[in-house]
């Protein structure tokens, strides 16, 4: 078997290949060069930035990302359809039901299936879940990066609460697989809905709390106001998504523009910044809690009541308790967890508005059980892309704060 | 319905838009390889498209049919909310012109197919691998790069493949 893997050389970086990366006045020992990572508590992962110093300045940075690649598209491609959903689970860890989503309505599209109202409203809901826990944690580290560390402690025990409510509905606390092609792994259980009200009601008051301990904290904004700013011009043109693209006022919310899922149902506003800094963009966020909030409330409230996957036994397994009486229903669950179903050949481009952006799912079908191609274009890759864009001449301590402030997830990135 | 810039599309550029393909209300438009970066230009500065977005640009690879590469495109219009996705086939080796230089978040969307699938970008500012080694050899997103690398050890084969791992010499 031949062997992919060269003989090992020197790691050290070569003069020639810094050339391209930093400017001449590096390379002549004028400005300073600097390692920041991978192993780094600011770089939210392994994350390594190649710096070029004068003095405190940042001149420039060349992020240099993949130390946690894992193949995961590769490996979609020996997958049926259904198996893929765990990996994307792995993506970005932090909100696995946006991908599994992304990802199961992809497959939805290319097989022209219809999704049950109850399942999307489910799904609109323990999305919006995902996203208030996932920006939670953003929302905790990036106040322990400048310093807030009170911060993380709480945030981190109400997404307790959230990760309790998925594991009642999954199993699982964190990568859920919840989502299947056509709805639902199981409809929820008995007392979810009293779960996710419990969490409502407690939730506006933990939310004021930390506004309190923020909005107004000379600190915090002297650390987050007017750094690292981003036109709405250049955050277009580098792919910025999500808040990140928010915060440099852009209103592009793929829940609104092209709505999915149900979510033209509810009514919600698109919170949006003025000047693309590191406050803004935390402002936004903190707005979508509450906005997140508000879609909660009204898919529970209008939760209609249903079967929670599609009825169409070509692609979802029929009952259990059937197989006993049905043949049919014995051969539609044979053949979908021996060999499972065929999508026709062709391929779609679904995206989704996951907490961090625009997750997009590429599928490309060759006819068979195993997609040809999975992609995912994933919110953090394209946003990190921007970041020597925004950290360009500011302070080495103020690119802690604008690494925070663009949320990403290394899983997200290498994939 | 297809999306009318397709027309347009081929009445500016002739023959370089080869094909246009409706598929569950996706329009995909073929562009020959050579003409790919003048056709994104164009669809992000006339007001009628403005797909001022790039996406996502992303590989998939046809092996064993050949040409075996298509680079696809996905760009989004903010004034129109559209999407679009235009396809370029490559035989293996032949270089896409770059458009990092109509939308500069190509840079890195191009560098990983480059890594990954090993399509060559011409005028590209800086095409390295990026989630890969610079030393690593091959392709791995390629239809023929296998998915498992490493042999598997049993107990009746295992000094056999232990023999053959490249472990770091010296």
């Amino acid at each position: 078997m031949s062997s992919t893997v060269a003989p090992p050389r020197s790691m050290s970086v070569t003069f020639d290949e810094l050339k391209g990366l930093v400017s001449d006045r590096a390379l002549s020992g004028e400005t300073m060069l600097l390692n920041m990572g991978p192993q780094h508590p600011a770089t939210h992962g392994v994350l390594r930035l190649l710096l070029e110093l004068d003095g405190e300045r940042v001149v420039s940075s060349v992020p240099d990302i993949g130390y946690l690649h894992t193949g995961i598209e590769k490996t979609c491609e020996d997958k049926t359809y259904t198996k893929v959903i765990p990996l994307t689970d792995r993506l970005d860890y932090l909100s696995p039901m946006s991908n599994n989503l992304g990802y199961v309505m992809a497959v939805e599209k290319l097989m022209d299936v219809e999704v049950p109202l109850r399942a999307q409203y489910i799904r609109v809901i323990l999305c919006e879940l995902a996203r208030i826990a996932s920006h939670l944690v953003w929302l905790g580290t990036h106040a322990i990066d400048l310093a807030a560390m009170s911060m993380l402690l709480y945030c981190f025990r109400e997404r307790e609460i959230v990760f309790d409510i998925f594991e009642m509905v999954s199993g699982q606390r964190m990568m859920v697989s919840y989502f299947r092609v056509g709805g639902l792994w199981r409809d929820v259980p008995d007392g979810f809905e009293d779960a996710v009200r419990q969490f409502l009601a407690l939730f506006p008051a933990r939310l004021d709390e930390y506004e309190a301990l923020l909005r107004n904290n000379p600190l915090w904004l002297s650390r987050t106001k007017g750094i690292g700013v981003i036109s709405a011009q250049d955050a277009v043109a580098w792919g910025v998504t999500g808040p990140s693209l928010r915060g440099s006022g852009v209103n592009w919310d793929i829940r609104k523009a092209q709505p999915y899922s149900a979510y033209d149902r509810f009514e919600f506003n698109v919170p949006l910044g003025e000047h693309g800094d590191v406050y803004d963009r935390y402002w936004c966020r903190m707005q979508e809690f509450r906005e997140s909030m508000r879609i909660i409330e009204q898919a529970l409230k209008k939760l209609p009541k249903g079967p929670h996957i599609t009825p169409d036994r070509k692609v979802a397994p029929p009952p259990k308790e059937e197989l006993a009486w049905s043949m049919e229903s014995l051969i539609h669950h044979f053949k979908l967890w021996t060999e499972g179903f065929t999508p026709p050949p062709g391929e779609v481009y679904v995206s989704v508005e996951s907490p961090r952006g625009e997750f997009g799912c590429y599928l490309n079908s060759d006819g068979s059980p195993k997609p040809r191609r999975v992609h995912f274009r994933t919110p953090s890759f394209a946003n990190l892309q921007a970041l020597p864009r925004m950290a360009k001449g500011g302070l080495v301590a103020d690119l802690v704060a604008v690494i925070g402030s663009i949320d990403i997830v290394l899983g997200d990135i290498d994939r | 319905m297809p999306d009318p810039i397709a027309d347009a599309l081929t009445a500016r550029f002739g023959d370089a838009i080869q094909n246009v393909v409706e598929f569950r209300g996706e329009t995909t438009i073929h562009v020959r390889p050579d003409a790919i970066a003048e056709v994104c230009a164009f669809l992000r500065d006339d007001p009628s498209a403005a797909y001022d977005f790039m996406s996502d640009i992303s590989a998939a690879d046809a092996w064993p049919d050949q040409p075996r590469f298509q680079v696809n495109y996905h760009l989004y219009s903010m004034a129109h909310n559209r999407r679009l996705r235009l396809k370029v086939i490559v035989r293996e080796g032949q270089p896409v012109p770059s458009v990092s230089g109509v939308w500069p978040s190509a840079n890195w969307f191009e560098r990983e197919v480059f890594d990954l699938m090993g399509v060559p970008f011409e005028n590209h500012p800086d095409l390295r691998r990026i989630l890969l080694p610079d030393d690593y050899l091959g392709h791995p997103l390629r239809r023929d790069a296998p998915l498992v690398v490493e042999e598997v050890q049993f107990t009746h084969n295992f000094d056999d493949v232990d023999a053959r791992k490249p472990y770091a010499k010296e």
